[in-house]
């Protein structure tokens, strides 16, 4: 997976270099203010259904078309544990919807060059009656979206791109948000002054750039003293040998990560090294969701949920029945797992890496589809 | 050049000055002067701890490169490794004891058969280890869908997370650290004490020569692969067991065993290389990266820094070795 984070990132960064048009800031305060307000909104919608749940008023009106129809799907990759949870959502959603008939899923393999071919292919083909996109890179994609919208209704999720062509761009409030959404946690725990490690995954990742950024502004307004930002790779010896480190240098009272894959180690450093935990921002992944609640911690974990792929599968079907759908951006919540709601996500029969807030748990195959015990 | 007249200069040379160690005393003492906390057990088992996998790793790596080849299939099978025992394991404590030899068998096979590739057929070592790290690499995906699918239980991690604790003089020592001083006295003393080291050198050297003089190439070469593979599945079970299941745990080890070996002044292509200095090269790999993480320099400095370091060590052995002419 590291390999083909780093990949991603290159193409990023030479994206970057290349379109100067696209540069994005990742530390935005018009952004941060406007997710900010998003998390805290009341989204329209039924509440025990967040993956149909939306923030906004705006709607986009749909002719349709006569069903059961073709689902074309070009997929960035299935290669990190998040999108295997998010695909396993999607397969299962499909089998709600009878309105879609044939489904056809292209994987690029984490690479912009083969979803841009893919996407010419699927229209070449002249199968497709409408096209769901989970861009690889941003900018990259753009112009093939943008020519896939001159033949059929398009629906975007997680990734955005540059251009208002799609029906609808699925996705949660976003890594501000996410970033945000710790931070405050953090600072609600500790006293002023505390020292706080930021473990990161890599730099040069949009989506973890601005988690990064927000979190950062908040901690700092906040008075918190910083005493480390660190890259980890996503791989967990390394994490747990700078955590480590870290702990022969002096105290460490909270620790905030861009993403939770590599919380355990973290948390396993300070056990190892006899301290006590302090406190953390993981993730809603099942191995830190267990750890937290077999240690008792004092911990948060904010989500970037899985069920945008249910969401995804749900616009598609309502483009074709013509039915309205939140647009031009269908923003979802973004819940976080507190105290409060743990023991409603934590099923040890579930693998280590599973995304909790997947809204898939009343699903007709769950928990086996999801690779349970 | 015989066989005798070259082994007993070889029998020496762990004991003669490796510019290995100066460089690591340099380390070691800039760290402790960067970290004073380094020079108390804690600072220095837990890095001792760290090290284990990869010095382990670079021990076996050793065997391969003295014998004139490159072993790259050592990190995937880390990963197989891992991934495998935490799918066979299954939450299962005692399920361990019948686990950890199978992994270890499971090495020793991938390194019989990277073996047979090269001396029958005809593979160089450098493409047949590569296939095997893609071929292993599949493999793992295979067995856990791309996403780790279960945990290691306590009793398999033991020997790579746990301390022994109330040890005089030093308060604790960590497992792994043992582990590492058992495998690295065997396979030092297997290289350098015995006919197999000879005849390891003997066919890195000049295999012509080697066969001409009566030794078996093919058994020797296989067996060479053979503990590459054992030191990987040894290093796999250090490493799931420090830090948990994850299905990247291996990426990258190969290309690190092989220049630690080389920083310890083993030559590539064969025939000269020390099993006590590939550790010695090991423990300063780890060392540069655990100063350049206190010096707490950005990311891309420190990657800058670390290749310069590397490079210069690596001048820094060559030197050396054009002026004793060995």
């Amino acid at each position: 997976m590291k390999h083909i984070v780093q990949t991603t990132a290159a193409a990023t960064a030479l994206a970057f270099c290349l379109t100067p048009v696209y540069a994005q800031n990742f530390n935005d305060p018009e952004e941060f203010a406007k997710q900010q307000a998003q998390l805290t909104a009341t989204a329209n919608g039924p509440a025990d259904q967040p993956w149909v749940q939306y923030i906004g008023d705006a709607m986009v009106e749909n002719a349709g078309m006569e069903g059961p129809a073709t689902v074309c799907f070009s997929n960035a990759g299935v290669n990190n544990p998040w999108r295997v949870v998010g695909y396993t959502n999607m397969l299962e959603e499909l089998k709600l919807h009878d309105s879609i008939g044939d489904f056809v899923h292209v994987d690029a393999e984490g690479s912009d060059d083969k979803q841009i071919a893919d996407i010419n292919d699927l229209l070449a083909g002249g199968n497709c009656d409408v096209m769901i996109v989970s861009p690889n890179t941003t900018a990259a994609l753009t112009p093939a979206v943008e020519k896939a919208c001159e033949a059929m209704p398009v629906v975007v999720f997680d990734r955005g791109v540059n251009t208002q062509c799609p029906v609808t761009f699925v996705h949660p409030v976003g890594g501000y948000g996410f970033g945000i959404q710790g931070a405050e946690f953090i600072k609600d725990n500790v006293d002023e002054g505390a020292n706080v490690l930021m473990l990161r995954i890599l730099p040069g990742v949009d989506v973890l750039e601005t988690r990064y950024s927000a979190g950062r502004r908040v901690l700092d307004d906040a008075g918190m003293n910083i005493v480390g930002v660190e890259f980890t790779d996503g791989d967990n010896a390394k994490t747990k040998s700078i955590v480590e480190d870290y702990l022969m240098r002096g105290t460490i009272d909270a620790v905030w990560m861009d993403a939770g894959a590599t919380a355990v180690a973290a948390v396993e450093a300070f056990e190892d090294s006899g301290y006590d935990i302090p406190v953390f921002v993981g993730e809603d992944q099942q191995d830190f969701l267990r750890k937290w609640q077999d240690e008792g911690m004092t911990a948060i974990a904010p989500t970037y949920p899985t069920y945008q792929w249910r969401t995804a599968v749900i616009a598609a079907a309502r483009v074709i029945e013509g039915e309205a759908v939140p647009g031009p951006e269908w923003v979802l919540p973004q819940p976080t797992i507190t105290q409060e709601n743990l023991a409603d996500f934590v099923n040890p029969a579930m693998p280590p890496l599973h995304y909790a807030m997947c809204g898939c748990e009343t699903m007709d195959n769950y928990p086996q589809a999801w690779g349970a015990q | 050049m015989s066989d005798q007249a070259t082994a007993p200069a070889k029998r020496r040379a762990p004991f003669r000055f490796n510019p290995v160690w100066g460089l690591l005393i340099v380390l070691i003492i800039a760290i402790v002067v960067m970290n004073p906390g380094f020079a108390q057990p804690t600072g220095y088992m837990n890095f001792l701890k760290r090290a284990a996998p990869l010095a382990i790793l670079a021990a076996g790596q050793v065997y391969v490169i003295v014998s004139g080849g490159f072993d790259l299939s050592v990190g995937s099978l880390i990963t197989l490794v891992v991934v495998g025992a935490s799918m066979l394991t299954n939450n299962d404590p005692s399920a361990t004891y019948w686990v950890i030899p199978l992994m270890l068998a499971m090495g020793l096979g991938v390194g019989a058969i990277n073996g047979m590739v090269v001396c029958f057929l005809r593979v160089p070592s450098l493409i047949a280890t590569l296939g095997m790290m893609i071929t292993l690499n599949g493999l793992a995906f295979m067995w856990s869908g791309g996403a780790p699918r279960g945990y290691l239980p306590d009793t398999f991690r033991f020997f790579g997370r746990e301390l022994i604790r109330d040890v005089p003089m030093v308060r604790f020592i960590p497992v792994s650290v043992i582990v590492l001083i058992v495998i690295g006295g065997l396979l030092a003393w297997a290289m350098h004490r015995t006919n197999l080291g000879r005849m390891i050198h003997a066919i890195g050297d000049n295999p012509l020569a080697a066969r001409l003089g009566g030794v078996p190439v093919n058994r020797v070469r296989i067996t060479a692969f053979m503990i590459s593979g054992l030191s990987a599945a040894v290093a796999g079970i250090l490493l799931g067991g420090f830090a948990g299941v994850s299905t990247d745990v291996g990426f990258g080890y190969e290309l690190q065993a092989i220049t630690a070996a080389v920083l310890g002044g083993a030559q590539l292509l064969g025939g000269r290389g020390s099993v006590p200095a590939a550790i010695g090269g090991a423990l300063a790999l780890t060392a540069i990266f655990t100063l350049l993480n206190f010096l707490g320099l950005p990311q891309p400095v420190r990657q800058v820094v670390q290749g310069l370091i590397l490079i210069a060590a690596v001048a820094l052995a060559m030197h050396r070795r054009e002026r004793t002419g060995t």
